[in-house]
């Protein structure tokens, strides 16, 4: 193991240089955030991710973001195990019936100010799913969206472009 | 436990025999054959592959082990139920519980009459027993609940874990699972082929190659469809690259839940080499819809193949290294080894596939052992071990990792040329009938099974996807009994098994 962690010690990081943020992403966000909620903040985001019914095809990209390669630490965002330490939501999946009310709770133990950040085609509009009986739809059927990332599934660096609009949008 | 030995072909009488198609054999049997089957389930050396409804059938496919006789069987039910299989054999018992809450029909004499996929919150059916779910009662000194989920603390899809501990020990797991049921099947009725296919590659996220594989299979068995050569080795190759990139993320991932994260980070970087050249070759990192039924959408050019070898040697080059380190670190077996033991028996039983049953002396492989084109002609080895625990389920992944790595060399060596798809026009099948075909395909967590069945004019009628997990996630609740609870992350990751997948 000591070897392993000299090398790195000499080796130049596998990170990506971050991208710019999303521009389609920006605008969407201008209408929607509170700028004073972005004072309070400060410039850090905590990302709490709820499946409501995805293929688990998101979940993989968005595990990709806090690999090596994305690094989306380095940029003050993170995960966290609670909704109570989120201030985003970030929520996969078209909303299934079974999931509904799983969503709506978890929307409301995530204290104010809050974002919810819908990721996927499913989660934007039910997707390929939206004529099933078992699925409510889009997200922003079951709780207030701010920002919609699409893709099936998006890749990490998209997803890390939109995070980064969140970001800027906070600072501005 | 096996004892006796009977051909499953000697208990099925020749009148029942209907057809055959590659190699599988479909029968009609009566109820009291029906029964005789199931009893023979749980008696002889067979493994139950599935069970579903085709409304007023139902039908199972199953497996002789002992000389790996396939067949499909089918039993109608004029009067809306049949003899419940899970009787004499457990393994049947999600699958039959799913059936009764979405068709119907009904399994007479099911042991377990609780809903399954049924949380009483589709619309107009607002069932108490679903709402309020009964879990089934653990009574003792010092017993306590630990509910979790169905939303969890990683970044992992939702299900409900009933545990009851004593102290730190887990004396019972119970799991309650359908929140992401998306209603898969029914959208599957009446959809165009290429839609249906569309629908295939998000049964389970992660294993889309296979799924699309195994219905493409199964759509080309219905419609006697030929496949091109070219078509079917970059078939192997997509599968094969999905089994790498989901073998060294579990690997990785499985050693941060023992809070190993070193390993975690060097794993992860291959896994995104991995996505980053099929995203390169294919256009897409997870490869979804690649595969479509008589042949595939996507080719690798010369730049392409060069790609993946670069990409293999690179594992080659730096995979040893990491298994080393899981070898040599002693904390982190510590954690592993004899942590979440699955006995050999159970995965008999169960006919788990994948690494859960690998692991326990379980030595199926569809690869190998219900041969599909080119693997009949590629040179691999099957791992398997018997210590059943989360260690042996590590190393299984990376003896897995190997044989991928080798399959790949030879896939890009001999890659044929020629087309890459037949028209579906070109069906030597009568298209005046009801056609249906059946496929049994190796992903990276075991068989996928995918069953259809064809209108005349070529749209699915009924299509069925079972996932591996349904034979996997009750020997996890087997599996954690008389660990510690912190353990469970563990255990439940060596596992690595879909939600979406049996949620349907």
């Amino acid at each position: 193991m000591r070897r392993r962690l000299f090398k790195n010690l000499l080796q130049s990081p596998v990170t990506l240089p971050p991208p710019a943020a999303s521009e389609p992403a920006l605008a969407e966000l201008a209408t929607q955030l509170d700028r004073l909620a972005r004072q309070q903040l400060g410039r850090s985001l905590s990302i709490r991710a709820v499946d409501a019914g995805s293929c688990n095809g998101c979940e993989l990209e968005i595990h990709a973001l806090d690999n090596a390669i994305y690094n989306l630490e380095r940029f003050g965002i993170r995960f966290v195990a609670s909704p109570r330490h989120a201030d985003v939501l970030l929520v996969t999946g078209p909303v299934s019936c079974n999931m509904r009310e799983a969503l709506e709770r978890t929307y409301q133990a995530t204290p104010d100010p809050k974002w919810v950040v819908a990721v996927g085609d499913c989660a934007a509009d039910g997707g390929l799913f939206k004529d099933s009986a078992a699925v409510v739809g889009g997200v922003a059927e079951v709780i207030p969206v701010d920002l919609h990332l699409r893709g099936c599934p998006p890749t990490p660096l998209l997803l890390l472009e939109g995070l980064l609009a969140l970001l800027q949008t906070q600072t501005r | 436990m096996t004892t006796d030995t009977a051909l499953l072909s000697s208990l099925l009488p020749a009148a029942a025999r209907v057809q055959s198609q590659q190699a599988w054999t479909y029968y009609t049997v009566d109820a009291e054959n029906w029964r005789e089957l199931a009893g023979g389930l749980a008696r002889y050396d067979w493994t139950l592959l599935g069970l579903w409804a085709d409304v007023p059938h139902v039908v199972m496919a199953l497996r002789d082990n002992t000389d790996g006789t396939l067949a499909l069987i089918r039993l109608d039910c004029p009067q809306g139920h049949y003899p419940a299989v899970s009787q004499w054999h457990p393994p049947a018992l999600r699958l039959e519980r799913s059936l009764a809450d979405l068709y119907p029909l009904h399994p007479e004499g099911l042991p377990d009459t609780r809903p399954w996929l049924n949380h009483g919150r589709w619309p107009g059916d607002d069932s108490l027993i679903a709402r309020h779910y009964p879990f089934l009662p653990a009574e003792g000194d010092g017993l306590h609940q630990v509910p979790v989920g169905p939303v969890h603390a990683g970044i992992i899809e939702p299900g409900h874990f009933r545990f009851t501990a004593q102290g730190e020990t887990v004396v019972r797991l119970e799991q309650r699972l359908g929140y992401v049921h998306k209603g898969t099947e029914k959208l599957l009725q009446n959809a165009p082929l290429a839609h249906a296919a569309k629908l295939l590659g998000r049964v389970s996220g992660d294993s889309t190659v296979a799924y699309a594989l195994a219905f493409a299979q199964a759509a080309e068995a219905a419609l006697a469809l030929p496949v091109p050569p070219r078509a079917r080795q970059l078939r192997a190759l997509l599968a094969e690259l999905e089994r790498l990139a989901n073998h060294l993320g579990d690997i990785g991932a499985t050693c941060n839940d023992a809070a190993f994260a070193l390993l975690h980070a060097h794993c992860g970087i291959l896994r995104e080499h991995v996505l980053q050249a099929c995203q390169r070759c294919f256009a897409h990192r997870l490869m979804m819809d690649c595969i479509v039924p008589g042949g595939v959408a996507v080719d690798l050019d010369a730049a392409g193949v060069s790609t993946l070898q670069t990409l293999v040697s690179e594992i080659r080059r730096r995979f040893p290294e990491l298994v080393k380190l899981y070898d040599r670190t002693a904390s982190l077996q510590d954690r592993t080894v004899s942590t979440g033991i699955v006995r050999a028996e159970l995965a008999r039983q169960y006919g788990a596939g994948g690494y859960v049953g690998r692991a326990s002396g379980r030595d199926f492989d569809s690869r190998r052992d219900a041969p599909y084109p080119p693997y009949d002609q590629l040179d691999f080895t099957v791992p398997v071990l018997s210590a059943g625990d989360v260690d042996a389920r590590i190393w299984l992944r990376i003896h897995e990792v190997e044989q991928s790595l080798q399959l790949l060399e030879q896939l890009l060596q001999n890659l044929p040329a020629g087309t890459l798809r037949t028209d579906l026009a070109h069906s030597a099948a009568a298209n005046t009938t009801e056609r249906t075909g059946i496929a049994l395909v190796e992903g990276f967590r075991g068989d996928v099974l995918v069953w259809l069945r064809l209108h005349p004019d070529g749209t699915v009628a009924r299509c069925h996807p079972r996932d591996p997990s349904w034979f996997q996630w009750p020997l996890l609740e087997a599996a954690i009994e008389g660990n510690i609870v912190a353990d469970f992350p563990l255990c439940n990751k060596s596992f690595n098994c879909s939600y979406s997948g049996v949620d349907l």
